[in-house]
Protein backbone atom coordinates (compact mmCIF):
# COMPACT_ATOMS: atom_id res chain seq x y z
CA UNK A 1 0.00 0.00 0.00
CA UNK A 2 1.84 3.02 -1.08
CA UNK A 3 2.29 5.70 1.25
CA UNK A 4 1.86 8.97 -0.34
CA UNK A 5 0.33 11.04 2.54
CA UNK A 6 4.07 10.48 3.65
CA UNK A 7 5.55 12.43 0.58
CA UNK A 8 2.84 15.31 1.20
CA UNK A 9 4.01 15.53 4.83
CA UNK A 10 7.29 15.54 3.72
CA UNK A 11 6.31 18.94 0.97
CA UNK A 12 4.02 20.66 3.84
CA UNK A 13 7.61 20.30 5.73
CA UNK A 14 10.18 21.34 3.00
CA UNK A 15 7.61 24.54 2.44
CA UNK A 16 7.64 25.72 5.96
CA UNK A 17 4.04 25.48 6.26
CA UNK A 18 2.89 26.58 9.38
CA UNK A 19 -1.20 26.83 9.45
CA UNK A 20 -3.11 23.60 7.77
CA UNK A 21 -6.80 23.82 7.66
CA UNK A 22 -8.66 20.68 7.60
CA UNK A 23 -12.33 19.11 7.35
CA UNK A 24 -11.42 15.33 7.89
CA UNK A 25 -11.57 12.86 5.26
CA UNK A 26 -10.81 9.00 5.23
CA UNK A 27 -8.60 9.80 2.05
CA UNK A 28 -6.42 12.55 4.43
CA UNK A 29 -6.98 10.86 7.83
CA UNK A 30 -3.19 9.97 8.21
CA UNK A 31 -1.63 13.26 7.18
CA UNK A 32 -4.46 14.87 9.56
CA UNK A 33 -3.27 13.06 12.39
CA UNK A 34 0.73 13.72 11.35
CA UNK A 35 -0.45 17.68 11.09
CA UNK A 36 -1.86 16.95 14.56
CA UNK A 37 0.82 15.55 16.58
CA UNK A 38 3.60 18.15 14.54
CA UNK A 39 4.57 20.54 17.17
CA UNK A 40 5.34 22.85 14.34
CA UNK A 41 2.27 22.52 12.27
CA UNK A 42 -0.89 24.61 13.96
CA UNK A 43 -3.23 22.39 12.74
CA UNK A 44 -6.97 23.78 12.63
CA UNK A 45 -10.05 21.69 12.56
CA UNK A 46 -13.13 23.75 10.19
CA UNK A 47 -16.60 23.95 10.60
CA UNK A 48 -16.98 24.47 6.74
CA UNK A 49 -13.72 24.41 3.85
CA UNK A 50 -14.62 27.94 3.12
CA UNK A 51 -13.16 28.72 6.83
CA UNK A 52 -9.89 27.13 5.68
CA UNK A 53 -9.92 29.59 2.59
CA UNK A 54 -9.82 32.96 5.34
CA UNK A 55 -7.48 30.77 7.30
CA UNK A 56 -5.31 30.74 4.67
CA UNK A 57 -5.28 34.15 3.92
CA UNK A 58 -5.05 35.33 7.54
CA UNK A 59 -2.03 32.86 8.10
CA UNK A 60 -0.60 35.00 4.48
CA UNK A 61 -1.03 38.26 6.44
CA UNK A 62 0.55 37.28 9.60
CA UNK A 63 3.53 35.96 7.00
CA UNK A 64 2.74 32.30 7.45
CA UNK A 65 2.17 29.39 4.89
CA UNK A 66 -1.24 27.93 4.74
CA UNK A 67 -2.79 24.68 3.49
CA UNK A 68 -6.50 23.55 3.43
CA UNK A 69 -6.96 19.59 3.33
CA UNK A 70 -10.38 18.31 2.78
CA UNK A 71 -12.70 15.93 -0.15
CA UNK A 72 -13.79 16.46 -3.14
CA UNK A 73 -17.36 17.44 -1.81
CA UNK A 74 -16.26 20.31 0.10
CA UNK A 75 -14.52 22.26 -2.57
CA UNK A 76 -17.91 23.75 -3.47
CA UNK A 77 -18.03 25.31 -0.17
CA UNK A 78 -14.95 27.41 -0.56
CA UNK A 79 -15.49 29.49 -4.08
CA UNK A 80 -17.00 32.78 -2.62
CA UNK A 81 -14.03 33.09 -0.43
CA UNK A 82 -11.68 32.34 -3.39
CA UNK A 83 -12.69 35.83 -4.77
CA UNK A 84 -10.66 36.98 -1.82
CA UNK A 85 -7.12 35.27 -3.02
CA UNK A 86 -8.32 36.47 -6.72
CA UNK A 87 -8.67 40.05 -5.26
CA UNK A 88 -5.77 40.44 -2.45
CA UNK A 89 -3.02 37.74 -4.40
CA UNK A 90 -2.99 35.60 -2.09
CA UNK A 91 -1.43 31.83 -2.24
CA UNK A 92 -3.05 28.77 -0.72
CA UNK A 93 -2.21 25.46 -1.17
CA UNK A 94 -5.17 22.98 -1.51
CA UNK A 95 -4.64 18.56 -1.32
CA UNK A 96 -7.81 17.67 -2.03
CA UNK A 97 -8.80 14.10 -2.02
CA UNK A 98 -11.15 12.82 -4.91
CA UNK A 99 -14.62 11.23 -4.84
CA UNK A 100 -17.08 10.68 -7.69
CA UNK A 101 -14.64 9.56 -10.06
CA UNK A 102 -13.38 5.71 -10.09
CA UNK A 103 -16.21 3.25 -8.81
CA UNK A 104 -17.61 5.60 -6.00
CA UNK A 105 -20.57 3.57 -4.42
CA UNK A 106 -22.06 6.77 -3.23
CA UNK A 107 -24.11 8.88 -6.13
CA UNK A 108 -23.92 12.27 -4.14
CA UNK A 109 -20.27 12.65 -4.71
CA UNK A 110 -20.36 12.42 -8.58
CA UNK A 111 -21.76 15.85 -9.35
CA UNK A 112 -18.69 17.68 -7.39
CA UNK A 113 -16.04 15.01 -7.62
CA UNK A 114 -17.16 15.59 -11.56
CA UNK A 115 -17.14 19.33 -11.66
CA UNK A 116 -14.24 19.98 -9.40
CA UNK A 117 -11.72 20.90 -12.22
CA UNK A 118 -13.68 23.38 -14.15
CA UNK A 119 -14.75 25.07 -10.86
CA UNK A 120 -11.95 25.25 -9.26
CA UNK A 121 -10.22 26.98 -12.72
CA UNK A 122 -13.01 29.26 -13.34
CA UNK A 123 -12.16 30.58 -9.54
CA UNK A 124 -8.77 31.18 -10.25
CA UNK A 125 -7.04 28.18 -9.12
CA UNK A 126 -4.02 26.30 -10.77
CA UNK A 127 -5.30 22.90 -11.42
CA UNK A 128 -3.17 19.42 -10.76
CA UNK A 129 -4.65 15.91 -11.20
CA UNK A 130 -2.59 12.88 -9.53
CA UNK A 131 -3.68 9.75 -10.01
CA UNK A 132 0.20 7.72 -9.28
CA UNK A 133 1.45 7.29 -6.26
CA UNK A 134 4.80 8.14 -7.01
CA UNK A 135 3.71 11.46 -8.65
CA UNK A 136 2.13 12.91 -5.69
CA UNK A 137 5.42 13.89 -3.76
CA UNK A 138 6.47 16.27 -6.79
CA UNK A 139 2.86 17.34 -8.13
CA UNK A 140 2.49 18.63 -4.67
CA UNK A 141 6.39 19.89 -3.91
CA UNK A 142 6.03 21.76 -7.39
CA UNK A 143 2.13 23.14 -6.09
CA UNK A 144 4.07 24.15 -3.00
CA UNK A 145 6.31 26.60 -5.07
CA UNK A 146 3.72 27.63 -7.58
CA UNK A 147 1.30 29.03 -5.03
CA UNK A 148 3.75 30.18 -2.44
CA UNK A 149 5.71 32.34 -5.35
CA UNK A 150 2.79 33.59 -7.33
CA UNK A 151 0.38 34.02 -4.80
CA UNK A 152 -2.28 31.99 -6.92
CA UNK A 153 -4.25 29.09 -4.65
CA UNK A 154 -3.27 25.70 -6.37
CA UNK A 155 -4.97 22.81 -5.86
CA UNK A 156 -3.61 19.04 -5.96
CA UNK A 157 -6.10 16.76 -7.14
CA UNK A 158 -5.81 13.43 -5.48
CA UNK A 159 -7.61 10.66 -7.60
CA UNK A 160 -9.93 8.48 -6.24
CA UNK A 161 -7.87 5.36 -7.29
CA UNK A 162 -4.98 6.59 -4.97
CA UNK A 163 -7.08 6.81 -2.32
CA UNK A 164 -9.11 3.21 -3.28
CA UNK A 165 -13.07 3.49 -3.24
CA UNK A 166 -14.74 2.98 0.11
CA UNK A 167 -16.97 0.08 -0.09
CA UNK A 168 -19.54 0.94 2.26
CA UNK A 169 -19.11 -3.07 2.65
CA UNK A 170 -21.46 -3.85 -0.52
CA UNK B 1 -39.12 39.66 14.05
CA UNK B 2 -38.54 43.29 15.59
CA UNK B 3 -37.76 45.46 12.64
CA UNK B 4 -37.89 48.58 14.64
CA UNK B 5 -35.96 48.23 17.58
CA UNK B 6 -32.70 48.63 15.81
CA UNK B 7 -33.43 52.28 15.31
CA UNK B 8 -33.75 52.44 18.89
CA UNK B 9 -30.39 51.52 20.20
CA UNK B 10 -28.50 54.56 21.97
CA UNK B 11 -25.18 53.66 20.86
CA UNK B 12 -23.63 55.50 17.61
CA UNK B 13 -21.41 53.10 15.98
CA UNK B 14 -18.62 55.72 14.83
CA UNK B 15 -18.20 56.76 18.63
CA UNK B 16 -18.45 53.37 19.47
CA UNK B 17 -15.21 52.36 17.00
CA UNK B 18 -13.53 56.03 17.79
CA UNK B 19 -13.56 54.79 21.38
CA UNK B 20 -12.34 51.12 20.61
CA UNK B 21 -9.55 52.13 18.29
CA UNK B 22 -8.15 55.31 20.57
CA UNK B 23 -4.77 54.60 21.27
CA UNK B 24 -4.61 51.63 19.55
CA UNK B 25 -0.25 51.10 19.46
CA UNK B 26 0.16 48.23 17.02
CA UNK B 27 -3.19 46.81 17.20
CA UNK B 28 -4.06 44.44 13.65
CA UNK B 29 -7.56 45.39 12.82
CA UNK B 30 -9.46 43.61 10.19
CA UNK B 31 -12.79 44.48 9.21
CA UNK B 32 -15.73 42.74 7.79
CA UNK B 33 -17.42 44.23 4.62
CA UNK B 34 -19.59 46.94 4.86
CA UNK B 35 -20.03 49.83 7.13
CA UNK B 36 -17.27 47.87 9.52
CA UNK B 37 -15.25 48.78 6.89
CA UNK B 38 -16.30 51.83 6.55
CA UNK B 39 -16.49 53.03 9.86
CA UNK B 40 -12.42 51.57 10.85
CA UNK B 41 -11.42 54.41 7.85
CA UNK B 42 -13.69 56.88 9.32
CA UNK B 43 -11.45 56.42 12.44
CA UNK B 44 -8.37 56.80 10.35
CA UNK B 45 -6.74 54.33 7.97
CA UNK B 46 -4.01 52.68 9.09
CA UNK B 47 -1.76 50.01 7.58
CA UNK B 48 -2.69 47.44 10.26
CA UNK B 49 -6.47 47.77 8.88
CA UNK B 50 -7.14 44.99 6.61
CA UNK B 51 -10.78 46.37 5.53
CA UNK B 52 -12.75 43.25 3.99
CA UNK B 53 -14.89 44.15 0.50
CA UNK B 54 -15.59 40.60 0.06
CA UNK B 55 -15.31 37.34 1.77
CA UNK B 56 -18.53 37.60 3.82
CA UNK B 57 -18.39 35.43 6.53
CA UNK B 58 -14.60 35.04 6.35
CA UNK B 59 -13.86 37.86 8.92
CA UNK B 60 -13.18 36.17 11.83
CA UNK B 61 -11.09 32.90 10.52
CA UNK B 62 -8.85 35.81 8.71
CA UNK B 63 -8.21 36.81 12.08
CA UNK B 64 -7.44 33.54 13.75
CA UNK B 65 -4.81 33.03 11.03
CA UNK B 66 -3.17 36.47 11.58
CA UNK B 67 -3.44 35.84 15.66
CA UNK B 68 -2.11 32.07 14.96
CA UNK B 69 0.91 33.75 12.85
CA UNK B 70 1.53 36.48 15.40
CA UNK B 71 1.19 35.54 18.68
CA UNK B 72 2.74 38.68 19.93
CA UNK B 73 0.60 41.09 18.49
CA UNK B 74 -3.20 42.04 19.96
CA UNK B 75 -5.91 41.14 16.78
CA UNK B 76 -9.70 42.68 16.69
CA UNK B 77 -11.66 41.19 14.44
CA UNK B 78 -14.50 44.33 13.95
CA UNK B 79 -17.83 43.16 12.08
CA UNK B 80 -21.27 43.55 11.60
CA UNK B 81 -24.09 40.76 12.49
CA UNK B 82 -25.13 39.79 8.94
CA UNK B 83 -21.10 38.90 8.25
CA UNK B 84 -20.49 37.35 11.79
CA UNK B 85 -23.93 35.36 11.12
CA UNK B 86 -22.71 33.85 7.69
CA UNK B 87 -19.59 32.61 9.16
CA UNK B 88 -20.74 31.88 12.73
CA UNK B 89 -19.44 28.24 12.76
CA UNK B 90 -16.24 30.17 12.78
CA UNK B 91 -16.86 30.74 16.45
CA UNK B 92 -16.25 27.31 17.35
CA UNK B 93 -13.66 27.03 15.03
CA UNK B 94 -11.97 29.65 17.15
CA UNK B 95 -13.21 28.26 20.50
CA UNK B 96 -11.42 24.89 19.52
CA UNK B 97 -7.91 27.03 18.90
CA UNK B 98 -8.22 29.08 21.90
CA UNK B 99 -5.57 31.84 20.70
CA UNK B 100 -5.40 34.20 23.19
CA UNK B 101 -4.65 37.26 21.08
CA UNK B 102 -7.71 37.45 19.03
CA UNK B 103 -10.80 39.93 20.07
CA UNK B 104 -14.47 39.67 17.99
CA UNK B 105 -16.48 42.66 18.65
CA UNK B 106 -19.95 42.72 16.62
CA UNK B 107 -21.39 46.22 15.89
CA UNK B 108 -24.89 44.81 15.56
CA UNK B 109 -27.41 46.85 14.32
CA UNK B 110 -29.63 44.05 13.31
CA UNK B 111 -29.58 44.66 9.44
CA UNK B 112 -27.88 44.02 6.61
CA UNK B 113 -26.18 47.54 5.91
CA UNK B 114 -25.43 48.06 2.07
CA UNK B 115 -28.15 45.96 0.63
CA UNK B 116 -31.01 47.99 2.05
CA UNK B 117 -30.95 47.62 6.37
CA UNK B 118 -33.12 44.91 5.91
CA UNK B 119 -33.58 42.51 9.00
CA UNK B 120 -30.95 40.06 9.88
CA UNK B 121 -31.57 37.25 12.34
CA UNK B 122 -30.68 39.08 15.46
CA UNK B 123 -33.72 41.44 14.86
CA UNK B 124 -35.76 37.95 15.44
CA UNK B 125 -34.22 35.37 17.69
CA UNK B 126 -30.78 35.31 17.02
CA UNK B 127 -28.35 36.03 20.19
CA UNK B 128 -25.03 36.31 18.97
CA UNK B 129 -23.06 36.33 22.60
CA UNK B 130 -25.12 33.43 23.73
CA UNK B 131 -23.81 31.42 20.43
CA UNK B 132 -20.44 32.62 20.91
CA UNK B 133 -20.68 30.94 24.33
CA UNK B 134 -22.32 27.97 23.41
CA UNK B 135 -19.85 27.37 20.85
CA UNK B 136 -17.32 27.53 23.14
CA UNK B 137 -15.72 30.99 23.72
CA UNK B 138 -16.25 32.18 27.36
CA UNK B 139 -15.46 36.01 27.17
CA UNK B 140 -18.46 37.14 25.77
CA UNK B 141 -20.88 40.08 26.70
CA UNK B 142 -23.72 42.26 25.07
CA UNK B 143 -23.54 46.15 25.48
CA UNK B 144 -26.29 48.16 24.83
CA UNK B 145 -25.12 51.35 26.85
CA UNK B 146 -21.94 53.76 27.15
CA UNK B 147 -20.87 52.10 30.33
CA UNK B 148 -19.11 49.22 28.72
CA UNK B 149 -17.39 50.44 25.73
CA UNK B 150 -14.55 50.73 27.60
CA UNK B 151 -14.15 47.67 28.77
CA UNK B 152 -14.45 46.25 25.45
CA UNK B 153 -11.48 47.90 24.33
CA UNK B 154 -9.39 47.00 27.33
CA UNK B 155 -10.23 43.29 26.70
CA UNK B 156 -9.20 43.65 23.03
CA UNK B 157 -5.97 44.88 24.59
CA UNK B 158 -5.59 42.84 27.32
CA UNK B 159 -7.71 39.79 27.67
CA UNK B 160 -6.25 36.10 27.59
CA UNK B 161 -8.22 34.18 25.52
CA UNK B 162 -10.82 34.49 22.75
CA UNK B 163 -12.82 37.33 23.64
CA UNK B 164 -16.42 38.00 21.92
CA UNK B 165 -18.58 41.39 22.60
CA UNK B 166 -21.64 42.12 20.93
CA UNK B 167 -22.45 45.94 20.88
CA UNK B 168 -25.91 47.09 20.05
CA UNK B 169 -25.91 50.04 17.90
CA UNK B 170 -28.72 52.20 15.96
CA UNK B 171 -29.29 51.10 12.76
CA UNK B 172 -28.56 53.80 10.67
CA UNK B 173 -26.43 55.29 7.54
CA UNK B 174 -23.72 57.03 7.76
CA UNK B 175 -21.48 58.73 5.34
CA UNK B 176 -19.27 56.45 3.13
CA UNK B 177 -15.87 56.71 4.22
CA UNK B 178 -14.14 54.07 1.75
CA UNK B 179 -10.48 52.62 2.30
CA UNK B 180 -8.14 51.59 -0.50
CA UNK B 181 -10.38 48.46 -2.64
CA UNK B 182 -7.41 47.18 -4.14
CA UNK B 183 -6.47 43.94 -2.05
CA UNK B 184 -3.24 42.82 -3.36
CA UNK B 185 -2.52 46.56 -2.09
CA UNK B 186 -4.06 45.73 1.51
CA UNK B 187 -2.62 42.67 1.66
CA UNK B 188 1.20 43.97 0.77
CA UNK B 189 0.84 46.57 3.27
CA UNK B 190 -0.44 44.96 5.97
CA UNK B 191 2.15 42.47 5.32
CA UNK B 192 5.11 44.73 5.16
CA UNK B 193 3.37 46.47 8.59
CA UNK B 194 3.60 43.06 10.24
CA UNK B 195 7.18 41.37 8.99
CA UNK B 196 8.79 44.41 7.05
CA UNK B 197 9.59 45.08 3.69
CA UNK B 198 12.39 42.86 3.16
CA UNK B 199 10.58 39.88 4.46
CA UNK B 200 7.21 40.69 3.10
CA UNK B 201 8.58 41.09 -0.67
CA UNK B 202 8.60 38.37 -2.69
Amino acid sequence: MSEWWKDLYTVLKEADVKQVGYVPDAGHSKLINACIEDADIDATVLTTEEEGVALGAGAWLGGERGALLMQSSGVGNCINMLSMNASCRMPLLMLVTMRGQWGEFNPWQVPMGQAIPEILRQAGVLVYEVDQPDEVGPTAAQAARLTYFSQKPVAVLLSQRLVGSKSFGK
Amino acid sequence: MDAKRGETFPLRRREVVEKLLSDRGDLLVVAGLGACAWDITAVGDNDCNFPLWGAMGGAVMIGLGIARAQPDRRVLVLTGDGEMLMGVGSLATVAVKQPANLAIVVLDNERFGETGMQTTHTAARADLAATAAGLGIEAVATLTDEAGVDAVRDRIHNHQGPSFDVIKIRAENHAFSLPPKDGAYLKDRFRIAVMGKEAATL
